[in-house]
């Protein structure tokens, strides 16, 4: 099993390098920053101190090379925007996501594993085919038509919930929800699909056999089985809410996170901010996966036993 | 008028009736099982044994049927109708007064959980047992069925264990809580012959010793014979003939019991006599193979074959015993090149055909065809019977598209099938009939060899011999070469004119069939023939129960 997780950190090291190249030359091949984002009045002068300062006269290989020596001793560089560390711009938005972000995979969970479950043990009466109905509905709907139309209903008509902003419980529903919706959805179906799979195996039959009760061989036995399926799709699915869903929803719910951060540093150009904040989110991204790796051997022997 | 014991039965089935939607899978079946009695339930697949197994245990609704008629009654100390007992009366019975160990001992225990936990479990549920009560219980339980190192297996997973191992923990799980009644559906189907006679005797000494009723259900009659007091023999549903063992193997009065046994294959029916001196068409030497151990793998290699050197004479069957995971495959694998051997020669028809690359080894495939074990996994379901059984030739550029027809419709023809089947696909034909169409599609490049990789061991005995008659009709008149692979003796003496004994990767004895089978000279051999069940070793009835035989 040690061997196992090693050899996860292992994998997960090599994409993490890769990742801060690619971060690295996207970066670079978006037009010049200095242009952009320090406008018309600058001298000439000034102009070139700031090329200077942010290295951006030097060979690219040369940049990379300097940029990668910053990556490994912890030094991203200053902001273009306060001059502040980015390291330091970014911790502050790392906590807001993280909170939104476990949120939503815990709402995510509480509600698909048991709407899983019952739309595969009552497949054939009512029960299961509205749980899919509203899966499939709650699929096709976007996650920010989905936070626009929650914003209308809920603060603008009702006013039950505050609008922007991260302050208090009533704060997360919304932008949780939106967060959520489509992986609830999705992974409904999927649990559905794993759990039938399943309870039609012949160890099913031997569970029944033994006289257990039913709840017990679909849960003990049943999502015991398919959860182990579940798990494995599951990491890339939250990774992806980590990397995409959190820009869109942070950006309309005004909520003071990473998502938010980086939509606003592409606009400007902030290339450091926007480079450490990339390499922050594939950090996240690369430790869900790992966590999901090592989750996955725990649920599955055969896996645990095969790779250690 | 069938005699029966005295004493009233542990387990009563009347006119019971069993339906999957509108089609009848069991029609009136009526029998009794006493304690301490092995009962065997005997038929081809759709016979509806399994059907009837799982309706004893009310199984049976969960597989999508229903029970329409008659009744199971469980007698003994607590009397009960299973067929109108509640959910929770039917659970307080499971696994505690009637138990079933399952045919596919593989896929029927949960691959995630612990062999203890899952031991424990019906401990609680009908025990009441937790903790290191149920550690120590479930311990016996497999040391009773033999387990070895019982204390360590509590904290293994089903995929540790072989075959063998995994149908004794069945066992054990089953036998926990004393159960009255053990139906047994198939239990030794998936093994190999040497563990399948273990697991039979065990099955009977735990009987001996609990004197529990046993349904045997099965379809091999050899396993009958060694197992069964009394016999029931089905057919489509029905009951056709009922009787103690010994009388129906010396007197089977149906036509379909007397057609079921001659379709069984048994030892000593007789083999083709061997050729004399045939041109040798496959010659293989030293060859090798070997799986892992790659540049990056940290264990070493292991040789799956090792050494093997074999000769296959025109129009010759050769015969290729032994148990699973011997190399058996993995042999047929290498000499047709779907995996690379690492030492050897092989030559096909006075050419070596070991080394060439793909390429050159192309025109040499049409001469080498394969026919595989699973004739449901091994056809394309999404092409006619025509482009099946035609595909290898077109691909060795032998015929046209436009040829495709005319073609299919002599394969078809040569393989016992109606023209009609080429327009039709794979999932409209039974497993014989598939098997044929695999056979037929190995026919259109016109091999000179068919390595049949247990090809007959899916299908039921009637149909098993039905496909390896028409192999033997096809090597009458085609003179084409078998190899064939398999597990059962019984099957591989009726068609092979030498048998290649083999253990662990290597050939161990290799001989005519009559000599090998009359006078084998390794103890390997020797030990495989022992344990092929024989329809005269018939048991011996002895039990006081039969000594009060009454006439009904």
């Amino acid at each position: 099993m040690i061997a196992y997780v090693l050899r996860v950190l292992a994998k997960s090291a090599v994409t993490l390098f890769a990742i801060v190249t690619v971060t690295f030359i996207a970066t670079r091949l978006s037009g010049n920053p200095i242009e952009t984002f320090l406008g018309e009045g600058l001298t000439t002068e000034g102009r070139e101190e700031l090329i200077r300062y942010f290295q951006l006269d030097r060979s690219l290989w040369e940049q990379y090379l300097a940029f990668l020596r910053g990556v490994l001793s912890g030094e991203f560089g200053l902001s273009f925007v306060d001059r502040r560390p980015v390291t330091q711009v970014v911790a502050e938005r790392l906590w807001p996501s993280a909170q939104l972000l476990l949120s939503s995979i815990a709402l995510t969970l509480a509600v698909s594993l048991p709407l899983g479950v019952l739309a595969a043990v009552y497949r054939k009466s009512w029960v299961g085919s509205a749980v899919m109905v509203v899966a499939f509905a709650g699929y096709a709907v976007p996650n920010f038509i989905l936070a626009i139309v929650m914003m209308l209903v809920f603060s603008y008509w009702l006013n039950w919930l505050p609008v922007v902003g991260n302050g208090s419980f009533a704060h997360f529903i919304m932008p949780t929800i939106a967060m959520s919706g489509v992986l609830i959805a999705a992974l409904t179906r999927f649990t559905r699909n794993a759990m039938l799979d399943v309870l039609g195996q012949d160890f099913i039959r031997t569970a029944r056999a033994k006289g257990l009760s039913e709840l017990r061989v679909v849960l003990r036995h049943g999502l015991g089985n398919a959860g182990v399926t579940v798990i494995s799709v599951i990491g890339l699915q939250f990774a992806g809410l980590a990397a995409a869903g959190s820009v869109v929803v942070e950006s309309i719910f005004s909520w003071p996170g990473i998502g938010q951060l980086l939509v606003n540093a592409a606009i400007i150009r902030d290339y450091p901010v926007l480079q450490f904040g990339v390499i922050a989110v594939a950090i996240a991204v690369v430790a869900i996966n790992a966590v999901t790796d090592i989750a996955y051997a725990l649920a599955d022997p055969r896996i645990r036993l095969a790779k250690a | 008028m069938t005699p029966l014991p005295a004493e009233t039965p542990v387990l009563s089935v009347r006119d019971l009736s069993i339906a999957f939607g509108s089609h009848a899978a069991v029609r009136g079946l009526s029998f009794d099982i006493h304690r301490g009695e092995t009962l065997a339930l005997v038929g081809e697949s759709g016979s509806g044994k399994s059907a009837t197994a799982l309706s004893i245990l009310r199984l049976i609704e969960r597989e999508g049927g229903r029970i329409c008629g008659g009744s199971i009654r469980l007698g003994g100390r607590d009397p009960a109708e299973v067929t109108s007992l509640a959910p929770a009366a039917l659970r307080a019975l499971r696994g505690n007064r009637i138990a079933m160990v399952f045919q596919e001992p593989m896929t029927s225990l949960n691959p995630v959980m612990t062999i203890g936990r899952q031991l424990q479990e019906a401990l609680a549920q009908h025990r009441g047992l937790k903790g290191t009560a149920a550690r120590d219980a479930a311990r016996d339980a497999l040391d009773r069925v033999k387990v070895p190192e019982p204390e360590r297996r509590l904290s293994q997973y089903p995929h540790e264990l072989s075959g063998g191992l995994r149908q004794r923990v069945m066992i054990a799980m089953a036998l926990l809580c004393e159960p009255e009644v053990l139906i047994a559906d198939e239990p030794t189907t998936a093994l190999d012959v040497t563990t399948q006679a273990e697991i039979l005797k065990l099955i009977a000494a735990l009987q001996e010793d609990m004197g529990m009723a046993v349904l045997f259900i099965t379809h091999d009659l050899g396993v009958v014979a060694e197992i069964a007091d009394r016999v029931v023999v089905m057919k489509d549903g029905q009951k056709v003939e009922e009787g103690w063992t010994a009388d129906l193997f010396r007197r089977p009065k149906a036509a379909y019991t007397r057609e079921l046994m001659a379709a069984s294959p048994r030892l000593g029916e007789g083999a083709p006599a061997s050729l004399v001196d045939p041109d040798p068409v496959l010659k293989v030497t030293g060859l090798t193979t070997t799986y892992g151990g790659g540049l990056f793998s940290r264990k070493a290699a292991v040789a799956a074959v090792s050494d093997v050197s074999i000769e296959l004479g025109r129009g010759e069957t050769l015969g290729l015993v032994g148990e699973s995971g011997c190399g058996k495959s993995t042999l047929a694998r290498s000499i047709m090149r779907l995996v690379t051997p690492a030492a050897g020669e092989v030559e096909l028809l006075g050419a070596r055909i070991d080394g060439l690359s793909r390429a050159e080894l192309k025109p040499y495939r049409a001469h080498m065809q394969m026919v595989f074990q699973d004739p449901y996994a091994s056809l394309n379901p999404r092409l006619t019977v025509r482009d099946i059984v035609t595909e290898p030739a077109l691909l060795h550029g032998m015929i046209t598209h436009g040829g495709r027809q005319e073609m299919a419709a002599d394969l078809l023809a040569r393989v016992g099938l109606q023209e009609d089947a080429a327009e039709r696909y794979p999932h409209q034909f039974s497993g014989g009939q598939r098997q044929r169409i695999c056979i037929a599609r190995a026919l259109s490049v016109r091999p000179q060899i068919i390595v049949a990789d247990e090809a007959v061991s899916a299908l039921d005995v009637s149909n098993a011999r039905r496909v390896t008659d028409l192999m033997a009709e096809i090597q009458q008149r085609e003179g084409v070469s078998f190899l064939f692979i398999s597990h059962d003796i019984a099957v591989v003496e009726r068609v092979s004119h030498r048998i290649a004994v083999m253990l662990r990767g290597q050939i161990v004895e290799t001989g005519p069939t009559d000599r090998i089978l009359n006078d084998p000279k390794h103890p390997y051999t020797q030990k495989l023939l022992s344990a092929v069940p024989r329809h005269d070793h018939v048991r011996p009835a002895e039990r006081p129960a039969r000594s009060q035989l009454v006439l009904v």
